[in-house]
């Protein structure tokens, strides 16, 4: 009973060190076939410190952890509420599931001495990215973002093209001009109010003479963030980085990495400006709406037009941050239940998708449209898995993805703009000719020789594939569990209790 | 006093928010990969200087405690920019082992090249060849 | 490699001094400016000096890669070590109070231990870079 109370109190703190331990221990014992089993032992205590901490919150509603006993004035402090337990859960659980998986994936993809390297820098990731969605601390979570954005030039740099390479580079130069963006935001929010901790920002906000520095703040913070959750049009560099980088890596990012920046942008519009103030003339709102809009659309037509089925979903991972921007643009408890909900379950349609191709990739050799012809046939659990994926980002009724657009429609109609509600079905439209055009070629075209030769994915990369179909079809028939967690985060947000 | 205390602060102003223009400018108009990390360490750089300017307090002392001062700087803007400058450190030498990288795959370090080489049926065939070494 | 003999002479004066400088930098890092990542940068600097004069064989018969890449993680855990011990003592993660039987020697002690452990990640980090580059062939 004592030591668990002590686990308890202690959990917020498991969470982020767990995957920083594994990585530090897979960096010292540097042995290839040791390595993957710290990685998932490490990812595992990250995930069941994550899901009890869901319980715990849902008692007290907050939890804070002060690191190194100080006061948050002075430290650091990790806060957990209701909208980022949700955030830590999805990452463990999908970084997880993603390790599982990644293990002959990698074997077959990454070279000999790199593997541990491999297996640190998805750890690193997976802790940077949940430190940033834990800590109560504008700064510390810019330490973090560099954190998870380091590790992850470093996993895409680690492709097998050498386009990777340029991927790598140029999302560098991107992500580091967005995190400089958020700390010079973050900096002119220090000026005003003397303090880096979210919640004693928001408490000294009322006092601050000068508006035009938090209008400053604010757009600089904005802008920052919206370069690293890859909001159209700042979107430039995903498509390469996610089309390059090794499978079980791509996985990983396209599930966790722009969730989390969504997280930090939501944060921020509700928790610390509030989304209904204005930057200067321009409503954040309409802004937010109109790049939304902007990216279901065009980033779901150029997806129609890939040869590559990475690229091709990585420009669908654009069009649907786009619903998940529009969920908080909306503003109201069901656009943004609409929104975290797209959030878990874009997370599981992806990743399941990506994990797919990666598999084709490990049994073809090749990710481009024309070598997935015929795949069906002889890899017929790992097209089912596509399948669902697929429909999942359509939204067809009966997966997770009809769901989150059902609530995303619901709060358009709440808001009483019918017309994008309209947007919102209109768009799956093109969802449906990109899907449409990779399921023909899986399902009805004659294989190729590549197809032919292939046989099923392994079962360590089948059985985490259609778990992530699997939960997509759960959470689309009994969405209770999830529309819950993703409800009393909006409530949260919207500044009730849960 | 306070007139040259004013404009001096002015001025650190003025020079931070040039430095910080000036290298973002750089990252986007050049095309060579190696003055683009540059750009982007000289505008990391105005950051450190954007916080590092609250903490100095005018008469103030480095904060080490001492009974013959009562006026310290503020001490957490330096740390705060010493994890900064560490992390641009990190940025840095990753950035250039890429451009290194880029430079043995592709033989060269200005980018419009090396995004070229990749077009076309001769760099499907170059691709191949990968970038291991 | 060319030797000249004055950079030979003139590095072994400094090398020396230059080591001793870094640990009092690191040890003097309670009282008054200095601590881990200038005192590990300092040492670095040693040894990359010796490379630079040497050359690269040499330095890494002193300090091998090997041995580089395996200190920058035990850094790291050092460090977290310190912050398991405090859970363990019932403080929170890297209270370094508990650490000693009263705070102010508990905070001296975390600090400490702390410090070493920054110093060796950032010693051993600077000289993977430099290893890293150097040991590139031009293409």
């Amino acid at each position: 009973m004592s030591f668990l109370a002590a686990i308890d109190q202690h959990l917020p703190v498991i969470v982020v060190l767990a995957p920083l331990l594994g990585a530090v221990l897979v960096a010292l014992v540097r042995v290839e076939i040791a390595s993957w089993p710290i990685a998932v032992l490490a990812a595992l205590i990250s995930a069941a410190a994550a899901f009890r901490l869901v319980f715990v919150v849902e008692q007290l509603g907050v939890v804070s952890y002060r690191l190194g006993g100080f006061a948050p004035e002075l430290g650091i402090e990790y806060r957990v509420d209701a909208v980022n337990v949700l955030i830590l859960l999805v990452v463990t659980a999908v970084s997880l599931v993603t390790l599982l998986y990644a293990r002959q994936s990698v074997a077959a993809e990454i070279d000999g001495g790199r593997v541990p390297w491999f297996y640190a820098m998805m750890l690193v990731a997976m802790a940077g990215l949940l430190g940033m969605a834990i800590t109560g601390d504008a700064f510390n979570a810019f330490v973090f973002l560099e954190i998870s954005s380091l590790s992850t030039y470093t996993l895409i740099a680690l492709g097998r093209d050498r386009r990777a390479l340029v991927a790598a580079y140029q999302y560098l130069i991107v992500g580091t001009i967005g995190a400089t963006f958020y700390v010079i935001g973050v900096g002119l929010l220090y000026l005003a109010t003397g303090t880096l901790n979210l919640a004693l920002i928001v408490e000294r906000l009322p006092d601050v003479v000068s508006p035009r520095a938090l209008i400053a703040a604010e757009a600089f913070i904005l802008v920052g963030i919206a370069l690293k959750l890859a909001l159209f049009p700042l979107h430039a560099w995903l498509p390469n980085a996610y089309g390059y980088a090794p499978s079980a890596a791509t996985v990983l990012l396209a599930s966790t990495a722009t969730k989390v920046a969504v997280y930090l942008m939501a944060r921020f519009l509700f928790g610390v400006f509030g989304i209904h103030v204005e930057i200067g003339p321009v409503s954040v709102t309409g802004v937010l709406i109109l790049l939304s809009l902007a990216a279901m659309f065009v980033a779901s037509l150029a997806a129609v037009f890939q040869r590559d089925v990475k690229r091709l979903l990585a420009f669908s991972s654009v069009a649907q941050i786009g619903y998940i921007t529009l969920g908080l643009a909306l503003a109201n408890p069901a656009g943004l239940t609409g929104a975290f909900l797209h959030i878990v379950n874009h997370a599981l349609m992806k990743g399941a998708a990506f994990m797919a191709i990666g598999a084709v990739l490990l049994r073809c050799g090749s990710s481009r449209l024309d070598d997935l012809a015929g795949i069906g046939r002889t890899m017929p659990a790992t097209a089912v898995a596509l399948t669902i994926a697929g429909l999942g980002l359509i939204g067809v009724p009966g997966t997770s993805g009809f769901v989150s657009k059902w609530y995303l429609v619901l709060g358009a109609f709440d808001d009483g703009k019918g017309w994008l509600a309209f947007m919102i079905v209109a768009s799956s439209v093109i969802a449906v000719l990109y899907v449409g055009r990779l399921l023909e070629v899986v399902w009805f075209r004659e294989p190729g020789k590549a197809a032919l030769a292939a046989s099923e994915a392994p079962l360590s990369m089948l059985l985490p594939t259609l778990l992530l179909a699997g939960l997509t079809i759960f959470f689309g028939i009994d969405a209770e569990m999830p529309a819950r967690l993703a409800g009393a985060a909006a409530t949260v947000l919207l500044g009730g209790h849960p | 006093m306070s007139l040259v205390a004013m404009l001096a602060s002015e001025a650190t102003r003025f020079t931070i928010v040039l430095v910080m223009v000036a290298g973002l400018y750089i990252v986007i108009a050049r095309n060579n990969l190696i003055k683009k990390l540059v750009g982007l360490s000289l505008f990391q750089s105005s950051v450190y200087l954007l916080y590092l300017l609250p903490g100095k307090i005018f008469g103030g002392t480095a904060p080490i405690i001492d009974p013959r001062f009562d006026v310290y700087a503020n001490p957490l803007p330096h740390v705060l920019i010493l994890t900064a400058i560490v992390v641009g450190i990190g940025t840095l030498a990753l950035g250039l082992a890429l451009a290194i990288r880029i430079k043995e795959a592709y033989g060269t370090i200005e980018e419009d090249e090396v995004l070229a080489k990749d077009r076309g049926p001769a760099g499907a065939a170059a691709r191949k060849a990968g970038p291991r070494g | 490699m060319r030797r000249d003999i004055v950079l030979r002479v003139a590095a072994k004066f400094i090398m020396a001094p230059l080591m001793l400088f870094a640990l009092y930098v690191q040890f003097h890092g309670d009282y008054g400016p200095g601590g881990g990542f200038q005192a590990g940068v300092i040492a670095a600097a040693g040894v990359i000096l010796y490379a630079l004069i040497n050359g690269l064989a040499a330095a890494q018969r002193l300090v091998s890669m090997a041995l580089v890449e395996r200190l920058i993680p035990a850094g790291v855990l050092i460090y977290a070590a310190v912050g398991l011990v405090s859970m363990a003592l019932g403080g929170n993660f890297l209270d370094y109070n508990p650490l000693a039987h009263d705070p102010v020697h508990g905070q001296e002690w975390g600090v400490f231990l702390v410090e070493a452990g920054v110093f060796l990640t950032v010693f051993s980090s600077m000289i993977a870079i430099y290893y890293a580059f150097a040991s590139r062939r031009a293409s």
